[in-house]
């Protein structure tokens, strides 16, 4: 149990570290690098409580998809950090309001003695060996939440496909490829063999 | 004499930590090895194809020529590229490492040789697979140059699309199996040559290997390192022993998919001799470890086919392929998997 507490502790220190340092550091490829870091130890701790899917889905599609993606457009990205901080002092106050409000928010939760407080959970008795994680929210989904899970996904669909109609302009005069006719090309209709006879230098 | 070696033997298992980590280093050396013969192995077939004769001057038949080939880049020097980021450029080869080696892991070599017998082992290499391309991305911002650049670009673009294609041809697997434990996954392909998923999920497991030498970048996908286009890509501005922990990853990496097709498609370390009149009473038909790395051995040498087969193709045609060849027949056929396991034509998990 306390080698459990330990590796909780370690995951949770260097999450809180990484989520600081991914709105303080100034170089923007430290910052999508440190979030990486973050989610990364929210999965160690997903797998403490033995949600080995969650954990790994996070790491298969935010750390292995969406953040690489996240790099590859900093990365090309050319920005400029000075316009970026000046407005600083101007919004230091509402954000400061902001950052008081959730911090109160979160504090009320944690302490508050009605329904969310740290007192009214029980620390969960570990589940057996033979215990599926993946195989439980795989039965929740496909039988009681059947009908949210497919809206959800209707939702997704709708949502990839406004993007494409949003961002797809058809601009006149762009040259495209068709693959289909370079696949179909003949030797023929770029190369022609003429025959001919062999020719003497002019003029011997 | 002997009971004390059995008393130390106990001692040791008992110790939870030491035996494992003796488990990781008896996975690991012999990896290391493969991953340096594997080299001699790649120059030897690509020789062969070519009409040449490959490295033969170091040792018999060239066979220490890897070791050579180590040495030599243990003792050059690493440069490091002015205005590149330091910390980044020392540590992108090591972040391109680790998932190459933890993968194995959850490799199971035969029914009980297994480091850690996972629920979710499937999940946990398909997310270690997807880890790889941060290596190569760093490196590629970290250097500092435009080659290096547009190869770690190239890299990203290509692993995240091939990753999806991937993904669904596990699902397939996972559809027919119906666990994602690896060893189960192999004990579902019980019964002989034809019980193995490379018959039922035909196309995923042609697309798995397309989308594995995507993932490795090896050719004909090798558009991240494209020597003709870009020099050397990602790697062009490292030297010495960075280069060759690269070089270890992208070998690593090119073992591992070839173990990982022999599990998911072609029943691991099951006998193909399996109920075969009589070869399969013969030591033939017995399942062991043997048959597994037989058959890694087949797959790896499908990678060296590969690139001594095929040109490069063209970095729009690589997009194209992924997205609109092979994603679509994945879909297609996980349905259809789906559609074997209800019609009772592939019965689930045995």
């Amino acid at each position: 149990m306390i080698v459990q507490e330990l590796i909780f502790y370690a995951f949770s220190l260097v999450m809180v570290f990484a989520a600081i340092a991914v709105v303080t550091v100034r170089n923007p490829i430290y910052a999508v690098l440190f979030l990486v870091l973050a989610f990364f130890s929210a999965a160690g701790i997903w797998m403490l409580l033995e949600a080995e899917f969650l954990a790994i889905i996070l790491v298969v599609v935010y750390v292995g998809a969406v953040m690489v993606l996240f790099l590859f457009v900093v990365m090309m990205l050319d920005i400029n950090l000075v316009p970026l901080k000046e407005g600083f002092t101007r919004y230091l106050p509402v954000a400061v309001l902001v950052a008081v409000a959730m911090a109160v928010e979160l504090l009320m939760v944690l302490w508050s003695r009605g329904r969310f407080g740290a007192s009214m959970f029980p620390v969960p008795a570990p589940n057996s060996s033979d215990y599926s994680n993946t195989r439980e929210l795989g039965e929740l989904l496909y039988t009681n939440y059947l009908l949210p899970f497919e809206v959800a996904g209707v939702i997704l669909l709708v949502a990839i496909i406004a993007a494409v109609a949003l961002t797809l302009r058809t601009r006149p005069g762009i040259k495209t490829q068709d693959p289909a006719a370079q696949v179909r090309t003949r030797r023929d209709e770029s190369v022609r063999l003429v025959k001919m006879k062999s020719e003497k230098p002019r003029g011997t | 004499m002997l009971d004390m070696v059995n008393s130390v033997y106990t001692w040791i298992q008992s110790q939870y930590l030491i035996w494992t980590l003796i488990k990781i280093l008896v996975i690991t050396i012999p990896l290391i090895t493969a991953v340096a013969f594997y080299t001699y192995f790649e120059r030897k077939v690509i020789g062969a194809m070519q009409i040449r004769v490959g490295p033969n001057r170091v040792g018999p038949l060239g066979l220490i020529q890897p070791f050579a080939d180590v040495f030599k880049l243990l003792l050059k020097e690493i440069i490091l590229p002015a205005n590149s980021n330091r910390f980044l450029f020392l540590v992108a080869p090591i972040i391109s490492l680790a998932p190459a080696f933890a993968a194995w892991a959850v490799v199971p070599f035969n029914d009980f040789l297994v480091l850690a017998d996972v629920d979710a082992g499937l999940l946990y290499v398909l997310a270690l697979t997807s880890l790889g391309v941060y290596g190569i991305i760093i490196a590629g911002w970290a250097s500092n140059s435009k080659y290096a650049f547009l190869g770690a670009m190239r890299a990203a673009a290509q692993t995240v699309s091939y990753e999806i294609a991937m993904g669904f041809a596990l699902v397939g697997v996972l559809i027919l199996a119906g666990t994602m434990n690896l060893r189960e996954i192999v004990l579902a392909q019980q019964g002989g040559i034809f019980d193995w998923y490379w018959l039922p999920l035909a196309p995923l497991f042609v697309i798995y290997m397309i989308s594995g030498l995507a993932e490795t970048n090896r050719a004909p996908f090798d558009v991240a390192e494209g020597e003709s286009e870009i020099v050397a890509g990602f790697h062009v501005e490292y030297s010495g022993s960075a280069f060759a922990v690269f070089f270890l990853a992208e070998y690593a990496n090119m073992i591992l998919i070839s173990g990982l097709t022999a599990i998911l498609f072609a029943g691991g370390w099951l006998s193909p001799f399996e109920g075969v009149p009589v070869l399969g009473e013969t030591l033939l038909g017995e399942h062991s470890i043997i048959w597994f790395l037989a058959k890694t051995v087949v797959f790896m040498f499908m990678f060296l086919w590969y690139r001594a087969t095929f040109p490069r193709y063209r970095y729009d045609q690589i997009m194209r392929l992924g997205w609109k060849v092979l994603i679509p027949i994945t879909l297609v056929w996980v349905m259809l998997a789906a559609l074997m396991v209800v019609l009772g034509i592939v019965v689930k998990g045995s």
